[in-house]
């Protein structure tokens, strides 16, 4: 009952577009009739917007993983010594809240307008979800188990991964999801200034042009990537933390 | 001892800013200008008021466009909160919309409003309208049941409900939702002005950028960054003080 509740209220709000873009209620320039919207989106996957959307995925998955490693590792190197943490932690926090597209014109300065320096930016931006989830989940290891771990004359190696990752664990995933977000986010932005190919370069030649659909379809294509992207990690989350519950 | 640990958060990036001034200061390029330069830059973007009118423009536009995504996504999420129906049925809608990115509807903003202040809070409305709905949401599930079986014994109607009951009960909640609004807010604000509108400090960072002044473009970077800070860590302050006022764990 809820499920089709929940599809009839969806199917309105498609009619109210409908209603809207037929009716004249706002200017077609603005706003394109959903048949229009799939016929671009229809005619823009058998041709160019493709390749757009792999592009732009690629680029996303390619800086979140890298994001991700490198995130992991530095995380793991800070959080596992206290007094890093100490005199670091510090500074990363200040820079957590710069937002990672303010890192564009540095790195367009340094790397010029290239798909590496896309890529640059976008590790970089979605690298302080992870690192710092990982900073705090190492010292947040119960000292109980530090405590067994010094007893069991465990190395630092063996410390890092018997303890200290799948502790931090948790704190990674959700990192990691948000991370993803940043990646995709950036990744557009990147397109739009630095004109490499991908959707956010597409939607915006479209925008220029006053070519509505085609940005309507674009847009719908980056919504698709960001759900199905959302919708495979909080699975994969769920399987990976099942040791979690009980 | 007390006043080493003070200075403990300072060492690192003195010493960075140390290195660079040494390496930026032998090799000058057209990419990157040591510290002083950048300080002695900013020091004139404060005098000539460019700073102040760019930042006054960023921030202008992030607290207009949160002002509207809280109005929305509060009263949305507690119509949400309090009716499982309501919220079963717009959750499929909710799902297929929450994940556009926010940056996909800049050329959007741009075909409908043109370049300025409205397209800006547009897309920052956007931004911070859906975690301020859910977390509204999530806010008014955990009121306490016998508060609105207290609301019931009483008769009051749901306009009565709402607002005397349930939005109390759930506003150190809402200042928590209302923190994490005030980050992306920012962060989108700064991104649409890198991106399109010709305003504010992204913009600045943009053109200083463009007409090799690495200088100048620095400066903003830095400043970003100590707005950026400011704003979030006012917000956290706020949202603890909220919290000890209304009696709840911070």
């Amino acid at each position: 009952m809820n499920r089709l509740g929940s599809v009839v209220v969806f199917g309105l709000l498609l009619g109210l577009w409908w209603v809207a873009s037929h009716g004249g209620w706002i200017s077609k320039v603005f706003l394109p009739t959903p048949e229009a919207t799939w016929a671009s989106l229809e005619e823009g996957l058998r041709g160019d917007l493709a390749g757009f959307t792999l592009a732009t995925t690629g680029r996303m998955l390619q800086g979140w993983l890298l994001a991700s490693l490198v995130g992991v590792a530095l995380g793991a190197l800070i959080g596992i010594s206290p007094a890093a943490r100490a005199w670091l932690l510090p500074t990363l926090e200040f820079v957590r809240p710069l937002p990672a597209s303010a890192l564009l014109p540095l790195a367009i300065a340094l790397l010029g307008l290239s798909a590496g320096m896309v890529l640059a930016v976008v590790a970089f931006g979605a690298m302080w979800p992870v690192l710092l989830a990982t900073v705090h989940g190492f010292a947040a290891v119960d000292p109980r188990l530090q405590e067994v771990s010094r007893c069991l004359q465990l190395s630092r190696t063996a410390f890092v991964f018997k303890l200290g990752l799948p502790n931090a664990l948790p704190d990674i995933l959700a990192g990691m999801r948000l991370s993803l977000t940043v990646s995709l986010i950036v990744s557009v932005v990147g397109e739009m200034i630095a004109s490499q190919p991908g959707l956010g370069q597409a939607i915006l030649l479209a925008a220029r042009a006053f070519r509505a659909s085609e940005l309507f379809a674009g847009i719908v294509l980056l919504g698709l990537i960001g759900f199905l992207s959302n919708t495979l990690l909080s699975f994969t989350e769920r399987r990976l933390l099942r040791w979690q519950s009980p | 001892m007390r006043w080493l640990e003070r200075l403990r958060p300072w060492v690192f990036p003195a010493v960075l800013l140390a290195i660079a001034e040494v390496v930026l200061r032998q090799r000058a390029s057209d990419a990157l200008a040591p510290p002083s330069a950048a300080l002695k830059s900013f020091v004139g973007l404060v005098a000539d008021g460019s700073l102040l009118q760019a930042t006054a423009f960023t921030l202008g536009s992030a607290a207009l466009g949160l002002l509207v995504a809280t109005l929305l996504g509060v009263s949305i999420g507690v119509l949400l909160g309090l009716s499982r129906r309501a919220a079963a049925w717009s959750e499929l809608s909710v799902e297929m919309l929450r994940p556009v990115p926010s940056v996909a509807l800049i050329p959007l903003a741009m075909l409908v409003f043109g370049f300025g202040l409205r397209m800006e809070v547009a897309v920052v409305a956007f931004a911070a309208f859906w975690p301020m709905l859910l977390l509204t949401q999530a806010a008014v599930r955990q009121v306490d049941p016998r508060l609105l079986e207290v609301s019931r014994v009483l008769e009051l109607g749901p306009w009565d409900r709402a607002l005397k009951i349930v939005l109390p009960a759930c506003v150190p909640r809402l200042f928590v939702a209302l923190r994490l609004g005030v980050a992306i807010a920012l962060v989108v604000a700064v991104t649409v002005e890198i991106a399109a509108n010709p305003n504010g400090m992204g913009y600045a960072m943009m053109i200083a950028q463009q007409s090799l002044d690495p200088a100048q473009m620095l400066a903003w970077l830095g400043w970003i960054g100590v707005v950026g800070f400011a704003v979030n860590a006012g917000a956290l302050a706020l949202q603890q003080r909220v919290a000890r006022r209304m009696g709840a764990a911070p």
